[in-house]
């Protein structure tokens, strides 16, 4: 079921120069079900430029608030940021397929933990920290690996070390690794991928394709969670369609997330 | 509570809203958010005689007030539509339209012809006017040659109610009109897109895939009130106005320049449950200005 609610701002942290975390409540007190790596689409505060519902995915749903991370590139995107607590945002959730952790539900505790690598880059490491917390919670040893230009934008750190091992990659060297998440992924010292039942990525297009590389020369299942551009977010539009092997098919409906092997890419 | 029936020659609707084709999907996208039962009818998503896949992605750029669109008549056919979807829709409680388009006068009769058969889709909404098609489309809708010559064909293979959906990127839109009623359409609906383009002077490219796109929202309404009342002066079939609606209020200007019933686009996407409150919002504003009969406001103007 999906719904058309308002929300509650019941915090509004600023996270960096660019992002900032809104935790929202709903006003009716009824938190509809959602899945690690859906999304939701936000009617931003009017403004000329901003006319469509802005599509953002899901950072986490814990103690009846979810949490919505917001990168301010745009005029809409800027007057969330600028939003105070006790404001309210129109939400249409939940939205899209997630990513697909069902298949961890009925982990045997008695035999080896299953890994998950979750892979994010930028404000793309959004949707993996609820991934992460829900994997945890089905038995799942979680490792995060984020990429950032610099240190101030390795978002959420510490709640993410709260979950798993994470490693880090940026592009200036101030913290972690120098260099881009593949770096780390080529280096078997580190990490050794072939180890992981799953890689999960949410990013820049460039690196979730550098990534889904990886993943396929060392035979890891892989899938990533686009962010095409959208409209309805309903799959009525047609606007946000991916290229697969099954045709055009949609963003908001059909993803956002996808396993590599349904993509054309060319990896 | 004022009567809120209108007819669109055969076809009766239970009030003048309906959803604009390519925006709410088969319905089922939106069966969450708003009851079909309340709504004068559904014009489901554009459908060929063949499959086809669209154009590429991006096929959408926002504007100012509105959006450009580039989606190219995706949908996988009227026989995929005929065993896959009607199965799902038919027993709706409202009146299911689809929208026809083709490359030929022969493959629009002939995917007109397999909807025929389709008992409970009373009538057809004839798309001569898509922006984003090479073959076919809006070139159909252009002149009053390519009109005449779609609508003749189609009038032949189909005999339910027939709209035919006008181009507003001509030179004068009731003589497009004039041509399609006297062909034997039973009713135009207008407009469809305006072609636009949007440019990322960053890429020096533009925003859309193919280049233009085709412009709805609330941008284009002006332009969309002024058509309609053009040619609801030009043709005695009904008319049926869209272009923008995001309000009661809008929807009842259009009601006012002479349009029957009118379709909700774009709006859809902004809030999907629209529809819905358009129609109470009419209902509300009749029932405050005293009118017993929304068929007392149209064409007011």
């Amino acid at each position: 079921m999906k719904y058309i609610k308002d929300f509650a701002i019941v915090s509004n942290e600023r996270l960096d120069d660019r992002n900032v975390l809104l935790k929202l409540r709903p006003v009716d007190g009824q938190m509809p079900d959602t899945k690690p790596g859906q999304f939701v689409q936000v009617q931003a505060p009017a403004a000329q430029d901003t006319f469509l519902r802005l599509p953002i995915s899901i950072n986490n749903v814990e103690d009846g608030l979810l949490w919505l991370m917001v990168q301010m590139i745009g005029e809409g995107t800027r007057a969330i940021g600028q939003m105070k607590e006790g404001q309210s945002l129109n939400l249409v959730l939940p939205l899209g397929n997630g990513f697909s952790i069902d298949e961890f539900w009925n982990t045997d505790s008695r035999s080896m933990r299953p890994q998950v690598l979750l892979v994010g880059g930028g404000v793309g490491i959004a949707p993996l920290l609820y991934a992460g917390r829900v994997l945890k919670s089905r038995g799942v040893e979680p490792t995060f690996l984020l990429g950032a230009r610099t240190a101030s934008g390795v978002l959420e750190r510490s709640l993410f070390e709260q979950i798993g091992r994470v490693l880090i990659t940026t592009e200036d060297g101030s913290l972690g690794t120098r260099g881009f998440v593949t770096q780390i992924l080529s280096d078997s010292q580190i990490v050794e991928l072939s180890s992981f039942s799953k890689i999960m990525v949410c990013g820049p297009k460039p690196m979730m394709i550098a990534v889904a590389r990886c993943a396929k020369q060392n035979g890891v299942d892989c899938e990533v969670s686009l962010e095409n551009m959208m409209a309805c977010g309903l799959g009525a539009c047609l606007c946000c369609v991916e290229k697969t092997i099954n045709g055009n098919l949609c963003v908001c409906t059909d993803g956002p997330v996808f396993n590599i092997n349904q993509l054309t890419w060319q990896i | 509570m004022a009567n809120l029936t209108v007819k669109l020659s055969a076809l009766t609707l239970r009030n003048p809203v309906m959803t604009a084709s390519g925006t709410f999907g088969y319905g089922l996208e939106f069966e969450d958010f708003v009851p079909m039962s309340k709504l004068g009818g559904i014009i489901v998503k554009g459908t060929t005689l063949l499959p086809r896949e669209g154009n590429d992605y991006p096929r959408m750029a926002e504007t100012a007030s509105g959006m450009l669109n580039c989606v190219g008549l995706q949908n996988k056919g009227v026989r995929y539509f005929a065993d896959s979807i009607y199965p799902q829709i038919k027993d709706m409680d409202t009146n299911v339209i689809v929208n026809v388009s083709g490359s030929s006068p022969e493959n629009y009769a002939e995917c007109a012809a397999v909807i025929e058969e389709l008992e409970r889709i009373p009538a057809i909404e004839l798309n001569i006017s898509c922006p984003n098609v090479k073959d076919g489309g809006m070139a159909f809708g252009v002149t009053c040659e390519g009109a005449a010559s779609v609508v003749k064909a189609v009038r032949k293979a189909y005999s339910k109610t027939l709209i035919v959906k006008l181009s507003p990127n001509v030179t004068n839109i009731a003589d497009i009109a004039r041509v399609v009623e006297a062909e034997g359409a039973d009713a135009v609906s207008l407009i469809n897109t305006l072609m636009g383009m949007s440019i990322d002077i960053e890429r020096r490219s533009s925003r859309l895939s193919i280049g233009t796109g085709g412009l709805s929202g609330p941008a284009v309404k002006p332009v969309a009130v002024r058509m309609v009342h053009q040619v609801a002066h030009a043709v005695k079939i009904p008319v049926v106005g869209l272009g923008g609606i995001m309000t009661a209020e809008d929807a009842i200007e259009f009601m006012m320049v002479g349009a029957t019933a009118v379709e909700v686009g774009t709006a859809n996407f902004i809030d999907p449950a629209v529809s819905g409150k358009i129609v109470e919002g009419i209902n509300r504003w009749l029932d405050s200005h005293k009118v017993k009969d929304i068929r007392e406001i149209i064409g007011v103007v």
